[in-house]
């Protein structure tokens, strides 16, 4: 569904992707843990084309979209929850979700925002409120929320439990694995390893930029090199 | 009512009037700024080419001896708007544009070298003597007190600024608020780039305000021009100042701040040509922005920006 070929991403001089190449398989949750710096925030944005990678090739079932606009490439299929949530804070929840189905049809955007305000029903509660007056954790189901209003085939998340409570943790990754179920592809960039590889398929490992590893998110999870260095030992 | 108490209701009325049109032009300033964060330095020449534009539409139509007044402004409205829409767009496309990303500062030089390219633009190929036009709309709709004392006048045209900016001011408030696209618009203003996450063509976005702000100014410039009777290629440069100073002093990025501002502005003018010596104006005008923004930095309406973590 995805794949990264080698990609090679730039800030100005600064490499901050080597050679990276990764699969996304249809119906996957694949993660990509690494410490903060690793890189892990980059690759996520150099799928949606901002910055461009430099080299290597980005295929989204097939097509290439690395020269793509960032504006273009959204609108193929996929969504983004995007580190920092990055909810409109001034908008309210209502209209934060229309934003998210900009190019959707009267009938496409009522049916989703039905999905939608049924896995977060705190959403419907808070429907005409400002974004920006809610809790973390709500705004993060309204990111959330914001990335599904356009239907996405696959679904990246940047780090979606950072900042919140573990109870509220574990409802993010419990609808994770339900959106997974319903078909919709999972890419995930975790710092919170030991959650993240638990309900991935596969897992990634970042380092320096590189992936230095690759397997299933079980045989990770028991790796030795990846428990000391992301699982606390 | 006692004589000193009409005077200070005419001025009033005459300072909302002058306030309605700083209005008009401070939401181009106000827009652009919320979405791109710049000031675009050359916005009151894009108001100075409305007026041209509508001064030249109106003599030509009188020319070829079209006499119904209303249809004929109504044209010279249309024109105006569309001629100077154009010209917003392509400023953007040609100077900002491509500039995006760097330097602030170097934006805000091409914005000013823009300014004056429009100025002497204009002064090249129309002149640059004052062009005049005979009062197209006379008479006024009320009076108040009697002549050997003070009159209050509100005279059609000034009636007719009212009208045309309230008209225009509900239109795009109603488009900001209810509109899809109005509502990219303030998503934009917050987040550009997680608006283009969103699949949103930021850029076309931003061509919007540029074309909406112009289109505003150049209503101004058409109930101006109007209203004064005389233009040159380089009044566009004292309407956008006094603009700014209105978007600024309502809350730069703020619509309705930019609203507020304009007439408080105007009012705080027409007091102060009123009672001191009329040079004073333009030092109290500018002497009531510092002191706004001693302080509140953030204008009447502005919000600072707080991030919730």
């Amino acid at each position: 569904m995805l794949e990264l070929k080698n990609v090679n991403t730039h800030y100005g001089q600064i490499q901050a992707l080597h050679d990276v190449s990764i699969k996304v398989n249809r119906g996957e949750i694949v993660t990509l843990i690494g410490a903060n710096g690793a890189g892990k925030t980059t690759l996520m944005m150099t799928v949606c084309g901002d910055p461009k990678a430099s080299s290597g090739d980005i295929l989204f079932e097939g097509e290439s979209i690395r020269q793509m606009p960032t504006s273009l490439i959204m609108r193929k299929g996929l969504a983004v929850v995007p580190e920092g949530r990055r909810i409109f804070s001034g908008l309210t929840v209502a209209e934060n979700l229309h934003m998210g189905a900009y190019f959707s049809d009267k009938a496409a955007y009522e049916a989703q925002l039905d999905h939608v305000l049924g896995l977060f029903p705190r959403l419907k509660e808070r429907y005409n409120q400002r974004g920006g007056t809610m809790s973390g954790g709500e705004q993060q189901m309204l990111s959330i929320g914001r990335a599904l209003m356009s239907h996405p085939r696959l679904l990246l998340l940047d780090e979606p439990s950072l900042g919140l409570a573990p109870i509220i943790i574990q409802q993010i990754f419990e609808i994770i694995e339900r959106l997974r179920d319903e078909g919709v592809t999972i890419f995930l960039v975790e710092q919170n390893a030991n959650q993240a590889l638990k309900i991935a398929d596969r897992g990634y490992v970042l380092e320096n930029g590189r992936v230095v590893m690759s397997d299933t998110g079980e045989a990770l999870l028991t790796h030795d090199a990846v428990r000391k260095a992301y699982l606390g030992g | 009512m006692t004589e000193a108490s009409l005077y200070l209701l005419q001025q009033i009325i005459n300072g909302l009037t002058i306030g309605s049109t700083y209005a008009l032009i401070a939401i181009g300033y106000t827009m652009v700024y919320g979405i791109i964060g710049m000031i675009n330095f050359a916005h009151g020449e894009i108001y100075m080419i409305g007026s041209y534009v509508s001064f030249i539409v109106i003599t030509g139509l009188l020319a070829i001896g079209s006499f119904v007044l209303p249809l004929v402004l109504f044209i010279a409205l249309v024109v105006a708007m569309l001629i100077a829409s154009t010209y917003g767009w392509t400023v953007e496309r040609v100077a900002y544009r491509p500039l995006r990303g760097s330097n602030r500062l170097i934006a805000l030089i091409s914005a000013i070298g823009m300014s004056i390219f429009l100025q002497n633009y204009v002064a090249l190929s129309q002149g640059s003597r004052d062009v005049a036009l005979a009062p197209l709309i006379s008479g006024s709709v009320l009076e108040l007190g009697s002549l050997e004392t003070f009159e209050v006048t509100l005279s059609w045209m000034q009636l007719l600024i009212w009208v045309v900016t309230l008209v225009t001011m509900t239109a795009l408030t109603l488009f900001i608020s209810r509109s899809r696209m109005g509502r990219a618009c303030r998503a934009c203003a917050e987040d550009l780039g997680m608006t283009n996450l969103l699949g949103i063509d930021t850029n076309r976005i931003i061509s919007l305000t540029f074309v909406i702000g112009a289109a505003l100014a150049a209503i101004a410039g058409l109930l101006l021009g109007l209203y004064y009777g005389v233009i040159n290629p380089f009044v566009g440069f004292m309407a956008g100042l006094k603009a700014f100073t209105a978007a600024v002093l309502g809350g730069i990025g703020s619509i309705p701040g930019a609203m507020l501002g304009g007439l408080i502005l105007g009012v705080t003018e027409a007091l102060t040509a009123a009672y001191f010596p009329s040079e004073y104006k333009d030092v109290v005008a500018f002497g009531l922005l510092v002191t706004i923004l001693l302080f509140r930095p953030t204008g009447i309406l502005g919000k600072p920006e707080v991030e919730k973590v």
